[in-house]
C-alpha cells in the first residue's frame, strides 16, 4: 500500500501516464469520429501500425519529424479511404472489412520494412520529438510536468480532443456527422450526402489513428518494432465505448487507463512485483478494457445507426 | 449511385465476381513482386512450386493447412450465427495448454486411449474461453469482437507465464517451452515415413461433421436463423441466447482442436510460437470459403500453400515473406467485395 | 374548399411524362401533372401504386428513367435533393426523417448552414423558428431532444423543417397515418394557413374522407399509372374508391355472433417501458371465443408492449396473464403451444427471415418437434410437403417452396405467415397491423381469413392504426393511450370522433 502511494506521489509517474495516454487519445478520437458517423472501424489496429511504420520511415529517410507525422496521417487516410469505400457506398460488413484492413495495413508495413531494410537485424533509430517545458505551468506541483513538460505531439493530442469536441458540438459539420450516425435518412432528407459525410469521417478518423501509431515511433520510442502496437487499437475501441462516444469522457478514459498502465509498470519494480509474475501486470490493460466495456454496457448511448449501412432508396 | 438488390443472381454473376477477385489478387501479387525487384510471374511460379512442387512440399502444405481447417471451421460456424469470434488464437492456445497438461502428466502411460480424452479436454478449454465473451454479449450486450480480440492478448501472456513458471520444461535449457508429450501420446503419422499426421484426417472429419450439423440438424437451422435475423428467430420461439452459447461451445472447441493437433501431431510441446496467427488467418480461410465447412478445407489448403510457397520463394527470390500476408488480406477484401457485388448491382439514381 | 380555378401562369410544379422502372416493375408510367399556386392537390392510390416513388423522384432521391420536372418554370436537375430543397420544395416523409439524438432546433438547422461554416448561428435560427411556429400554429420546444417528442410533435418538426427552408411547395406523404382524428384536424388547419399564405400542397393519402376534406383536385394513381384527375367537388368517395382500385370495394360483412367464453385474460397487467415506447399500465382485457376485439390507438402508445406480451416475448411485471392452461414459463414457444397464432407487425423484420426459403420460414415456429425434426435431426421432406400445402391452401403466389422469401410481394409473404399461424388451428389470434402496406386484394383476403377464424370460434385481437379498419371489423373496441387501456366499447357504441378523443388520451380515469 505504501508503495502505491509513493508511486502516485511522484511526478514522473504522471508524466509517464500522460505519455502512455497520448497515442491512445489520437486513435480514440479517430475511432470516435468514425463511430459518430455510423461506421465501426476495426482497421484501427493495422492503421496504427502503418502510421507507426510510415512516420518513422519518413523521418529515417529525411522528412523531418512533422513531415513524418504528415506522412503517417496520409498513409492512415489512404487505408481509411479503402475502408470507407468498401463499407460506405458498397455497404459491406464493417466487421470483416475492418479486420481485412488491419491485416492489410500491418502486412504492408512489414513488407515495406523488409523491402527497404532487407538486411538489418535491429531497426535504425531516429531522433524523436523532445519534450519541452511550458514555463511557469510546469512548476505546478505533481501534475505540472505531466501536462506541461511533454513533446509537441502530446500537446497536439490534447488539442485534437478540444478540436473534435468543438467540431462535433458547435459546427454545422459536426451536427451533420452526429446525425449521420443516428439517422442517415434525416441527413439525406436535408439534402446532405450520407455517403460523403461517412466517408469523410472514416478517412479523417483513420488519419488520426495513424498519428496515434506514429506517436509510438516518433515520440515514445525512437524506432519501429514488429508488434509494437500490440492491441492498442482494440483498447481504443473499448475506450470509445467507455467514453460513451463523447470526446471529453473518452479523453478521461484514456488518461485513467494510461494511469493504470503506468502504475502496473512501476508496481513491477516494487516488492509486489517479486511475488506476482510480470505477465499478470501486462495483462492488466486488456482486463481493464474488458471491465470498462462491462461497466459501460448498460449506460452507453450508442449511435443508433452504428454498423448499419445506408442505402438510399431503402425505406 | 445506389445499390439495387438482385433477386436471383445469375450463375455467371455468382462465379464471375469471385473469379475476378482472385484474378485481381494475382495481379496485385505480381506487382508486389515486381516492386521487390523480382520477376513477377517467376515469383508466383516459385510460390506454386514451393507449395505443391514436390511430395515434400505438398505434405508440408497439408500439415500447415491442418490447424487452419480447424480455426477456419471455428470461425465459419461462429460467423454463420453472426457471432464475431475473433479469438480463435486464444482458444487454440487454451486447447494446446490442456493437451500438454494431460499429455505430460495426467494421462501418462494410458497409451492410445488418452488421445481422445486429450482432444476432448482441449475442446472443453477452448469452449470455456469463448463462453466468457458470449455471456458478456448475451447478458450485458458487450460487443464480442473487442472482448475476443483482447482475450488473445491475455491468453498469450498466460502462456508466457506458464512456460516460464509452472509448465516450464526442466530440460529446456532456459527456452520458454513446455516439457514434451509422452511418445505414445502423439498423433501418429497417417502413412509411416511421411510427415503428415492424423490431425489432418481429424480436420477433414470435423469439416464433414460440421457440414452435416449445419444442413441436417435443428441446431444448424437455429444457428442460421439467429445469424440471419435474430429478431425473427426470437419471435418464432428460437432460444437465441442458448443457440449463441451452443455456437460458442462448438466454435471454441473447434479452434482448440487446432492447438491439440499442433501439439500432439506436429510440435510435441507447447511454445510461444506454436501459432503464427492461425486464429487470425482462420478468418480469411472462412471468408474465402463463404463460410461453407467443406469450402474451408479447400481454402485452408490454398492459404497454407501460399504461406509455405512464399517461404520457399522468399529464400529463392528474396521477396519478403510478408507478401503472403498482403496477398491474403487483399484476397479477403476483394472477395468480400465480390460477394457483395453478386447480391447487389450498382445503378444510377 | 372554395373553388378558385387557377390560371395557367400560376403553375408552380409540372411533371412531364415521368417514368421509373425497378427491374421488371414499372413504378411510374409516363405520369404528367401540374400543381398551381395556393392549391392542395391529393395524390390518391393504394399501397404500391407509385405515389411515394413519384415524390422521391421529385425530391431527387431517385432519378427518373424518362421525363422531366419543372419547378417555378425552371427545369429541376434530376437526382439532386439539394437542388429540390433550394428550389422551394419541402417534403414531410411518411417515416419521419429526424435524428433522435439531436434537439428540434438542431434537426431543423441540419443542412441549412454550409458545412464549412464555423458556427451554426443558433440565435437567428431560434428567432426564425419562433416566428414560423407562431404563423402556422406549430408550437414545439426548440431545445427538446427529438427522442422525447410524441409522434404528433415530431410531425410538427417535420413541417417546420420545410417551412424553415422557405418551402413554397409542401409534399406530405400519408401524414395522418400516425395521428388521432383531432391531430389530423389540427394538421389540416395548418395546411389551410399555409395555402392561404401562398404555398401549394401535395397531399398523399389512401384515406378517402381526408382527401375529400382537404383537396381541391384529386389525382388517382393505380399500378404506376395516372388513371384519373378530377376536381374534388365533382366527385365523391365511391367514385374515387372505384378509380383507386379499379372496382367498387365491398367492405367486410360482420354477421352477429354470440361470443363464447374468454380464452385469454389480462388482469391488471403492467410491463416495463421499452426505451421511449411505453409499457402497459394496469391493463385488463378479455379475448372471447368468436369475437374480434379491435385495439385502436396512435402508434407508439403501448401496442408493441401488448403485442409482445401476448406473443410471449415479454412477461408481465405485475398482474396476471391467464389462459385455460397457463404455462410455467411465458415464452414465444409457450405462446404458440397455448394455441396463440401470431401475426407480427413487421413481416420483414419479425415475421420472416429474408434469405431463408419459404420452407425454412414456414416451419420457424414448429421446427423443433415432429414431423419436422426428430432427435435434433431435420426432416426437410416433411417441411417441404407442409410448405406446398400452405402455398396451395393460402394462395401464396411464388416460384416454389425453395426460393428465398424476400422475392415475394408483401401480400404473398403475409399469406404465408397467416397460413403458418392458422394451420395450427389456433384458439387465439393476435393480428398486429395485419394489412399494413398490402393492396386491396390481399387486404380482402386477410380480413376474410380473420372473419372465418372468428366464425370458427377463435378469439381475435386486431391491432391497427387505421381506425376505419378497427371500426369495420371489430365486435368490441378498446383504445390504448400511453400504455393505458380504455374500457371495452361495443360495436357502434362510439363514433370515430369519440374514439379519437380516447386515442388522444381523454377519458382515462387515472394518469399515465
Amino acid at each position: 500500500m505504501m508503495a502505491l502511494f509513493e508511486i502516485l506521489l511522484t511526478s514522473s509517474f504522471w508524466v509517464a501516464a500522460v505519455r502512455i495516454a497520448s497515442p491512445l487519445i489520437f486513435a480514440t478520437m479517430g475511432e470516435l469520429i468514425c463511430e459518430r458517423a455510423g461506421v465501426l472501424n476495426l482497421g484501427i489496429e493495422g492503421i496504427m501500425v502503418i502510421g507507426a511504420f510510415s512516420g518513422w520511415m519518413a523521418v529515417y529517410l529525411g522528412a523531418g519529424l512533422w513531415g513524418g507525422v504528415a506522412v503517417a496521417m496520409m498513409a492512415g487516410m489512404l487505408f481509411g479511404l479503402l475502408h470507407a469505400t468498401l463499407t460506405v457506398p458498397f455497404g459491406l460488413s464493417q466487421h470483416v472489412v475492418g479486420l481485412g484492413v488491419t491485416l492489410l495495413a500491418a502486412s504492408t508495413s512489414y513488407f515495406a520494412y523488409r523491402l527497404i531494410l532487407p538486411e538489418v537485424t535491429s531497426p535504425p533509430k531516429i531522433e524523436p520529438f523532445q519534450p519541452f517545458e511550458i514555463p511557469y505551468l510546469v512548476d505546478i506541483p505533481l501534475f505540472g510536468p505531466a501536462f506541461f513538460a511533454q513533446t509537441a505531439l502530446t500537446y497536439a493530442a490534447f488539442g485534437t480532443v478540444a478540436l473534435t469536441a468543438l467540431i462535433l458540438y458547435r459546427t454545422p459539420l459536426g451536427l451533420a456527422i452526429r446525425a449521420a450516425g443516428e439517422s442517415p435518412n434525416a441527413v439525406a432528407a436535408q439534402g446532405l450526402s450520407v455517403t460523403g459525410l461517412r466517408m469523410g469521417a472514416v478517412i479523417v478518423g483513420s488519419g488520426l489513428m495513424a498519428v496515434g501509431g506514429a506517436f509510438l515511433t516518433l515520440s515514445a520510442f525512437s524506432s519501429f518494432f514488429f508488434e509494437m502496437v500490440n492491441g492498442r487499437g482494440w483498447i481504443c475501441i473499448a475506450l470509445v465505448v467507455f467514453g460513451a462516444w463523447k470526446p471529453g469522457k473518452a479523453l478521461l478514459g484514456a488518461l485513467l487507463f494510461a494511469g493504470f498502465d503506468a502504475l502496473q509498470i512501476r508496481l513491477q519494480q516494487t516488492p509486489i512485483g517479486q511475488v506476482v509474475p510480470y505477465q499478470m501486470f501486462l495483462m492488466a490493460p486488456y482486463i481493464l478494457s474488458i471491465l470498462a466495456l462491462i461497466l459501460m454496457s448498460r449506460r452507453a448511448s450508442v449511435p443508433a445507426a452504428l454498423m448499419i449501412p445506408y442505402n438510399k432508396g431503402e425505406r | 449511385m445506389r445499390l439495387e438488390p438482385i433477386a436471383n443472381p445469375s450463375l455467371a454473376r455468382r462465379l464471375g465476381f469471385p473469379a475476378l477477385a482472385l484474378a485481381a489478387t494475382v495481379i496485385i501479387a505480381s506487382l508486389l513482386a515486381a516492386l521487390a525487384g523480382a520477376e513477377p510471374f517467376g515469383t508466383l511460379g516459385l510460390i506454386v512450386k514451393g507449395a505443391a512442387g514436390s511430395k515434400f512440399a505438398l505434405l508440408e502444405t497439408l500439415n500447415r493447412a491442418t490447424p487452419l481447417i480447424f480455426t477456419g471451421l471455428a470461425i465459419a460456424v461462429a460467423f454463420r450465427a453472426k457471432l464475431w469470434n475473433i479469438g480463435a488464437e486464444a482458444q487454440l492456445y487454451a486447447g494446446a495448454i490442456v493437451t500438454v497438461i494431460l499429455g505430460t502428466s495426467a494421462l501418462s502411460g494410458m497409451g492410445g486411449f488418452a488421445l481422445p480424452i486429450m482432444a476432448l479436454g482441449a475442446m472443453v478449454a477452448g469452449a470455456v474461453i469463448l463462453l466468457g465473451p458470449v455471456i458478456l454479449k448475451t447478458r450485458f450486450g458487450v460487443d464480442e469482437v473487442v472482448t475476443t480480440l483482447l482475450f488473445n492478448f491475455i491468453m498469450i501472456l498466460l502462456v508466457s507465464y506458464l512456460l516460464e513458471g509452472p509448465m516450464k520444461d526442466p530440460m529446456g535449457m532456459g527456452w520458454p517451452k513446455s516439457a514434451p508429450l509422452d511418445r505414445d501420446l502423439r498423433l501418429p503419422r497417417i502413412v509411416t515415413g511421411l510427415r503428415l499426421h492424423w490431425g489432418f484426417a481429424l480436420a477433414l472429419i470435423s469439416a464433414m461433421l460440421i457440414w452435416l450439423v449445419q444442413t441436417r440438424t435443428t441446431l444448424g437451422y437455429e444457428m442460421r436463423a439467429v445469424g440471419q435475423n435474430p429478431q425473427a428467430a426470437r419471435f418464432a420461439g428460437i432460444p437465441v441466447n442458448l443457440v449463441l452459447v451452443k455456437t460458442a461451445l462448438l466454435s471454441g472447441g473447434l479452434a482448440a482442436l487446432a492447438g491439440f493437433s499442433e501439439v500432439a501431431g506436429l510440435k510435441g510441446h507447447l511454445s510461444l510460437d506454436l501459432s503464427p496467427g492461425f486464429g487470425y488467418t482462420g478468418i480469411i480461410v472462412a471468408m474465402l470459403a463463404l463460410l461453407h465447412p467443406l469450402g474451408v478445407v479447400v481454402t485452408a489448403i490454398f492459404v497454407a500453400g501460399i504461406f509455405v510457397g512464399a517461404d520457399s520463394m522468399s529464400r529463392a527470390a528474396g521477396v519478403p515473406t510478408y507478401i503472403a500476408d498482403m496477398l491474403l488480406a487483399t484476397a479477403l477484401l476483394l472477395m468480400v467485395l465480390a460477394i457483395g457485388l453478386t447480391k447487389f448491382r450498382v445503378v444510377r439514381g | 374548399m372554395t373553388d378558385t380555378r387557377p390560371e395557367a401562369q400560376d403553375v408552380v410544379l409540372r411533371l412531364n411524362n415521368i417514368t421509373k422502372r425497378f427491374g421488371a416493375l414499372t413504378a411510374n408510367d409516363a405520369i404528367s401533372m401540374q400543381l398551381h399556386r395556393g392549391e392542395v392537390i391529393a395524390l390518391l392510390g393504394e399501397n404500391g401504386a407509385g405515389k411515394t416513388t413519384l415524390m422521391n423522384i421529385l425530391f431527387g432521391q431517385y432519378t427518373a428513367d424518362e421525363g422531366t420536372v419543372e419547378l417555378f418554370g425552371a427545369p429541376l436537375p434530376p437526382g439532386n435533393p439539394r437542388a429540390a430543397l433550394a428550389a422551394g420544395l419541402g417534403m414531410v416523409h411518411q417515416h419521419f426523417t429526424l435524428a433522435d439524438n439531436l434537439t428540434v432546433l438542431e434537426n431543423i438547422q441540419l443542412g441549412t448552414v454550409p458545412l464549412w461554416y464555423a458556427g451554426l448561428g443558433r440565435a437567428r435560427a431560434r428567432a426564425k423558428l419562433a416566428r414560423l411556429a407562431d404563423d402556422f400554429g406549430l408550437v414545439v420546444d426548440p431545445d427538446a431532444i427529438v427522442a422525447t417528442l410524441t409522434v404528433g410533435q415530431r410531425q410538427r418538426v417535420e413541417i417546420l423543417k420545410a417551412l424553415y427552408r422557405d418551402a413554397r411547395i409542401l409534399i406530405l406523404d400519408e401524414p395522418t397515418a400516425v395521428l388521432t382524428p383531432q391531430e389530423s384536424d389540427a394538421l389540416f388547419e395548418t395546411l389551410r394557413r399555409a395555402v392561404a399564405s401562398g404555398l401549394s400542397v401535395v397531399f398523399i393519402s389512401h384515406k378517402l374522407h381526408e382527401v375529400m376534406a382537404i383537396s381541391s383536385r384529386v389525382l388517382v394513381l393505380r399500378h404506376g399509372r395516372l388513371v384519373g384527375e378530377v376536381a374534388t367537388r365533382d366527385t365523391d368517395r365511391h367514385a374515387l374508391a372505384a378509380l383507386m382500385v379499379g372496382a367498387e370495394i365491398t367492405p367486410p360483412k360482420l354477421t352477429p355472433l354470440t361470443p363464447g367464453p374468454a380464452l385469454l385474460r389480462l388482469r391488471d397487467v403492467s410491463t416495463r417501458d421499452q426505451g421511449t415506447a411505453p409499457g402497459l399500465k394496469s391493463v385488463t382485457l378479455a379475448l372471447r371465443a368468436g369475437q374480434i376485439s379491435g385495439l385502436a390507438g396512435v402508434s407508439g402508445n403501448g401496442q408493441s408492449a401488448l403485442s409482445d406480451l401476448i406473443s410471449g416475448l415479454i412477461t408481465p411485471q405485475s398482474g396476471g396473464l391467464e389462459l385455460p392452461e397457463t404455462p410455467p414459463r411465458w415464452t414465444p414457444r409457450a405462446a404458440v403451444a397455448a394455441g396463440i397464432a401470431r401475426i407480427p407487425e413487421d413481416r420483414h423484420k419479425t415475421g420472416t427471415i429474408a434469405d431463408f426459403s419459404l420452407t425454412e420460414n414456414a416451419i420457424l415456429e414448429t421446427y423443433a418437434a415432429p414431423p419436422y425434426s426428430k432427435n435434433g435431426l431435420m426432416n426437410w421432406r416433411a417441411a417441404e410437403a407442409h410448405t406446398r400445402h400452405l402455398i396451395d391452401t393460402y394462395d401464396v403466389r411464388c416460384p416454389g417452396p425453395s426460393g428465398p422469401i424476400r422475392q415475394l410481394s408483401g401480400g404473398n409473404m403475409q399469406k404465408l405467415i397467416l397460413g403458418r399461424a392458422l394451420e395450427l388451428s389456433p384458439k387465439i389470434i393476435l393480428a398486429n397491423q395485419p394489412v399494413r402496406g398490402l393492396d386491396i386484394g390481399a387486404i380482402t383476403y386477410v380480413h376474410g381469413r380473420l372473419l372465418a377464424a372468428r366464425k370458427a370460434g377463435a378469439a381475435v385481437l386486431l391491432i391497427s392504426e387505421d381506425l376505419d379498419e378497427i371500426i369495420g371489423l371489430s365486435d368490441v373496441i378498446h383504445v390504448i393511450s400511453e400504455g393505458r387501456l380504455s374500457p371495452e366499447f361495443e360495436r357502434g357504441q362510439l363514433t370515430a370522433a369519440e374514439l379519437g378523443l380516447w386515442m388522444a388520451g381523454q377519458g382515462f380515469t387515472h394518469a399515465a
